[in-house]
């Protein structure tokens, strides 16, 4: 092996590993029979007799995803929580990024450090801030009582809403940082060049901004929208017992039923509804680093 | 910009860092808050530093971190070394086999749903354990492999962005003076990508230090991390040790972006005034 070989084989192997071969095995225990025993399910492959090995296919676990229906609608939900999180971190990041990338270069650092450091701070301790503002006696409804806006309490933990809030919270800077890093490239002189010509500032906005930060959107969304599909910390912690996400479905399969095959299927069923997302991240990373280049 | 847009912008940007901000804050204020109902503030005998004692006490958090910070230690070791090659690899050989599944095997960790790695490294322990009776049992090691998985993603991502913007002019003359290729690398390309490594190291120990999901699929008995007590602890309510610990964090990493940032400027500068 050259010394080259010799670079890329260590983390090349240790990926294979630990990332591609238990995918594999997932595949293989989603379709194996529930058992009581340590670990709890029947093996695959059999020998029965002297000379034949018998698989055993078990496709049981799939089809109860599908008579269930709240496997089904678990997922439907996640994916509809997933983009409304999206769209949302959209509206709210992308003027925020604008105005970042159009800052002076000194506040631009400060701004970007602003944005950074509550991704390097905990999730968990994040989002257990969002309950102590939002719970009946938290800061939130105390301050609305104290300004007289409203007299009762408002009920807001353990809601869709505080789930929304989390996502949103939680994963601005993902998408507010690739945004960023495509705006910063921009030449803005085009949008004097538009105004010159009589553009309305909207207009060339539209005409010109948007569609030129298109790489930008794209990879920032799917940096949101994917995790947050199966997202597991945020509804636990904020959605309440009726938040019915995929991500939380397969967890209580898996430690409170320890169902280990259909929490599998779960997890392969997931995975097949992610993978076309993950790879047109993929197509659209290696096309805007291109374009750096 | 005009006028309009531009106070359209500025609105916008106040908005969104006072959603960013308003939380963390809130912790940091109520962790000085003397009453047990947390978000109720105790103007009386307010501010105190008694939550702080009473996490300092706590043997279940400490004994919790002490795991936490084993594992992110090793964590960030391990995924600095595995990823740098693997960021280096992406970046100066154009052509090898397998460089595509490499690329999609290094970035696929970044977006992929936590229950779903979680899962599916456990089930890949259990069935090593059943064949060559390796990892017998979890804890430390099967966490610590599987957090070196996601953090390698990071710090491949970011070897190899600094790579892609730094010439290959300086690696090609040393080689045309004669030196092997192991030595250009470290006197030449080393310290040109060591604030790369850096903050690889440190964004890898932070995800070690934060991760609940993967933590709790990998871990075994009497392993139980930081974030996996805290999470149990919120889940039964919220307690006022959880503020102080948020505070205390918050501090440490504010410290560390601010000082490495106004290291790596510094750097920057002196790059430049060499050039």
């Amino acid at each position: 092996m050259t010394g080259r070989g010799l670079v890329v084989a260590l983390p090349y192997f240790w990926l294979l590993l630990f990332f591609v071969v238990p995918f594999i095995i997932v595949l293989k225990i989603s379709f194996s029979d529930i058992d009581l025993a340590i670990p709890p399910y029947k093996p695959l492959l059999e020998w029965i007799g002297k000379n034949s090995l018998a698989i055993k296919l078990n496709f049981n676990n799939y089809a109860f995803l599908f008579t269930d229906h709240l496997y089904v609608n678990a997922l439907l939900n996640s994916i509809k929580v997933a983009f409304v999180s999206t769209v949302l971190c959209l509206l709210i990041g992308y003027p925020m990024a604008y105005g970042i990338a159009r800052a002076q270069p000194r506040t631009r650092n400060i701004l970007l450090l602003l944005v950074i450091l509550p991704f390097w701070t905990s999730l968990l301790l994040r989002v257990y801030a969002w309950i102590g503002l939002l719970k009946a006696n938290g800061v939130i409804n105390n301050v609305l009582i104290w300004l007289g806006v409203i007299h009762e309490p408002l009920t807001m933990l353990f809601t869709p809403f505080a789930m929304y809030v989390g996502i949103v919270y939680s994963y601005l800077p993902f998408l507010i940082l690739p945004l960023y890093s495509n705006l910063e490239k921009m030449d803005w002189q085009l949008l004097e060049a538009a105004e010159d010509l009589g553009c309305r500032p909207w207009q060339a906005f539209y005409k010109i901004t948007l569609p030129l930060s298109r790489n930008g959107i794209l990879a920032g969304s799917m940096l949101v929208f994917i995790p947050a599909v199966g997202e597991f910390v945020i509804p636990a912690l904020l959605g309440g017992p009726n938040a019915l996400m995929i991500g939380r479905v397969l967890w209580d399969e898996f430690f409170s039923n320890r169902a280990w095959p259909v929490a599998s299927a779960v997890a392969i069923l997931l995975l097949i509804l992610l993978v076309p997302f993950m790879m047109w991240y993929q197509s659209v990373q290696s096309r805007e680093s291109a374009g750096a280049r | 910009m005009t006028h309009r847009s531009s106070y359209f912008i500025l609105i916008c940007l106040t908005v969104g860092f006072a959603f960013l901000y308003i939380p963390i804050l809130s912790m940091v204020v109520f962790s000085f808050n003397a009453s047990k109902l947390v978000t109720v503030w105790d103007a009386a005998n307010s501010p105190t530093l008694k939550w702080y004692y009473a996490l300092f006490d706590d043997e279940e958090i400490l004994d919790a971190a002490w795991i936490s910070v084993k594992v992110a230690v090793i964590n960030a070791s391990g995924s600095v070394i595995l990823g740098t090659l693997a960021g280096f690899g992406l970046a100066r050989f154009r052509q090898f086999r397998g460089r595509f599944t490499l690329n999609a095997m290094a970035t696929a960790p970044l977006v992929m749903p936590e229950v779903i790695t979680g899962l599916s490294l456990l089930l890949l322990f259990v069935a090593m354990e059943q064949l060559i009776g390796w990892p017998a049992g979890r804890g430390i090691t099967t966490m610590t492999i599987g957090h070196m998985t996601f953090s390698m993603a990071y710090v491949t991502v970011i070897v190899n962005s600094r790579l892609a913007t730094f010439d290959t002019a300086l690696e090609e003359a040393a080689m045309d003076l004669g030196a092997r290729p192991l030595k250009v690398f470290f006197v030449i390309t080393l310290p040109i990508i060591f604030p790369a490594i850096l903050s690889g190291w440190l964004l890898a120990f932070t995800l070690s230090w934060d991760d609940l999901v993967i933590s709790s699929f990998t871990s075994g008995p009497g392993s139980s991390t930081l974030p996996m007590v805290v999470f149990s602890k919120v889940r039964l309510g919220v307690t006022p040790e959880i503020n102080v610990l948020a505070t205390i964090t918050i501090t440490v990493v504010t410290a560390m972006i601010v000082g490495v940032s106004v290291w790596m400027a510094r750097a920057a500068k002196l790059e430049k005034s060499a050039a």
